[in-house]
């Protein structure tokens, strides 16, 4: 049987996650949000989920409608602050104390979760050291510097958003599209991408981005 | 002797003074806020790579309204354009970029510089809102010098010049230069040293808008700047 990862609809892609799952979704800045797949995991309903996602929320994503419909119970990103003065959904069950945080540096953030695709339980990074947010972790030098110790992130769900898909999971980004894209696909168990279109003919290798090896299934989203 | 009283730097001033400074071949990353408008002030002739940490290398001027891409966003999810010989990389690929000591000059904001080089820059500590530390750790930590712009004090007159930052940290130790709209200043293993004092304004009376002691540099010079149009 030839590969193919292609699935007829998001809610297809998605329809065996399970209540708890840690969820890679990737995003920065308006570009790569995989807006087709949350809103399918909104629907599908499933619960106490963890996300992993660069900003909580962010107003080109969909991740607020997951968090306003209780779905969450855990958030671990680099960006927890909403836009404006008055607080955001996830603001204020984070006051509320209903959701959990775990706030790290872009960078740890971004390492962590290539780490975990990678084989890597645990790095020291120079990032952090000294501050609030590696209060209370581990602390060792080399040379002249310390160095904190992270450990990787590992998940059971990523939903991807990337440009263009072949039926091996291949896929390419336009411009700043990929951002954690690429890592998160490579850390969960399970790695979903939603492409603007699906080519007929195997990306060429000099195109292809990341190998489709890491990918699973890859939903159309249409314009 | 004149009495003409110098204003002190506009904030786009501030950026303009900041950017003679970049030197030639740089790869620069510019944080949120003030350092941004760094990119329009460099001197001519100087060619210049901009980074962002989403992972534009080489980020070019803002996008005019026919050139807009929604794919193509900076750090501060602005609408941007590539330079040419511009690549782009994913994220953790650009934090090893930042992480890893590959960028010359890191220039961000700041709300307290400590004269040991702590810097804070990320934490109001704004009731219940959540925190946002985003890439501004890793630039602190890993670019080969951190250059910081700010106000040389708080509205309230409040020095940002510190002997040790009362809102949270950064990074430790991080701080090579400060840019503010009343002087120039190095942090040195012996602390604040002084390069430039705005124009018209004696050492004595910066020192009382300083939290922490300054040394003044042999030589050191009036800080001035060509008019400039504050930004908004």
């Amino acid at each position: 049987m030839a590969i193919d990862k292609r699935v007829k609809s998001a809610g297809d892609a998605l329809a065996d996650v399970a209540d708890g799952a840690t969820v890679f979704i990737s995003g920065f800045g308006g570009a790569g949000f995989p807006n087709l797949l949350i809103r399918a995991l909104r629907e599908q309903g499933t619960k106490r989920l963890t996300l992993v996602v660069n900003s909580a929320t962010h107003r080109y994503s969909l991740t607020h409608e997951l968090i306003e419909a209780g779905q969450v119970s855990k958030v671990i990103c680099s960006a927890a602050r909403g836009a404006g003065k008055d607080l955001s959904p996830f603001e204020t069950l984070l006051k509320a104390g209903k959701i959990e945080l775990t706030c790290l540096p872009q960078g740890t953030f971004a390492e962590a979760i290539r780490a975990g695709g990678a084989g890597i339980p645990a790095f020291y990074t120079p990032v952090g050291v000294g501050t609030d947010l590696t209060r209370g972790k581990e602390v060792r030098r080399f040379g002249e510097r310390d160095y904190v110790l992270e450990p990787a992130i590992q998940g059971d769900l990523a939903l991807v958003r990337a440009d263009t898909a072949d039926q091996y999971g291949n896929l390419t980004f336009r411009y700043a599209q990929a951002n954690f894209g690429p890592v998160m696909a490579t850390a969960a168990r399970l790695a979903v991408a939603e492409v603007r279109a699906i080519s007929d003919q195997p990306i060429p290798h000099t195109q292809a981005q990341l190998p489709g090896i890491y990918i699973d299934r890859v939903v159309l989203a249409a314009e | 002797m004149s009495t003409v009283k110098t204003q002190p730097l506009n904030r786009r001033q501030m950026a303009w003074r900041s950017a003679q400074d970049i030197a030639d071949k740089s790869l620069v990353n510019l944080g949120l806020g003030m350092p941004l408008a760094v990119a329009d002030y460099l001197q001519p002739g100087r060619d210049v790579f901009f980074q962002s940490e989403n992972g534009v290398v080489g980020v070019g001027p803002l996008a005019t309204a026919d050139k807009i891409d929604t794919d193509l966003v900076d750090a501060g999810s602005r609408r941007v354009t590539l330079r040419p010989g511009a690549t782009i990389i994913d994220s953790a690929s650009s934090f090893a970029m930042i992480r890893g000591g590959h960028i010359d000059v890191s220039i961000l904001g700041a709300f307290e510089v400590a004269a040991n080089g702590d810097l804070a820059n990320w934490d109001m500590r704004v009731p219940d809102k959540g925190p946002l530390v985003g890439g501004a750790m890793d630039l602190a930590a890993g670019a080969r010098a951190v250059w910081v712009i700010m106000e040389h004090t708080t509205r309230k007159g409040a020095p940002r010049l510190v002997g040790s930052c009362s809102l949270p940290l950064t990074a430790v130790r991080c701080v090579k230069r400060i840019y503010t709209d009343l002087a120039v200043v190095d942090v040195t293993p012996a602390g604040f040293v002084v390069l430039e004092v705005l124009e018209g304004m004696t050492p004595e009376e910066l020192a009382t808008k300083s939290g922490a002691p300054l040394t003044f540099a042999p030589g050191w010079k009036p800080l001035s700047a060509p008019p400039i149009a504050d930004a908004d």
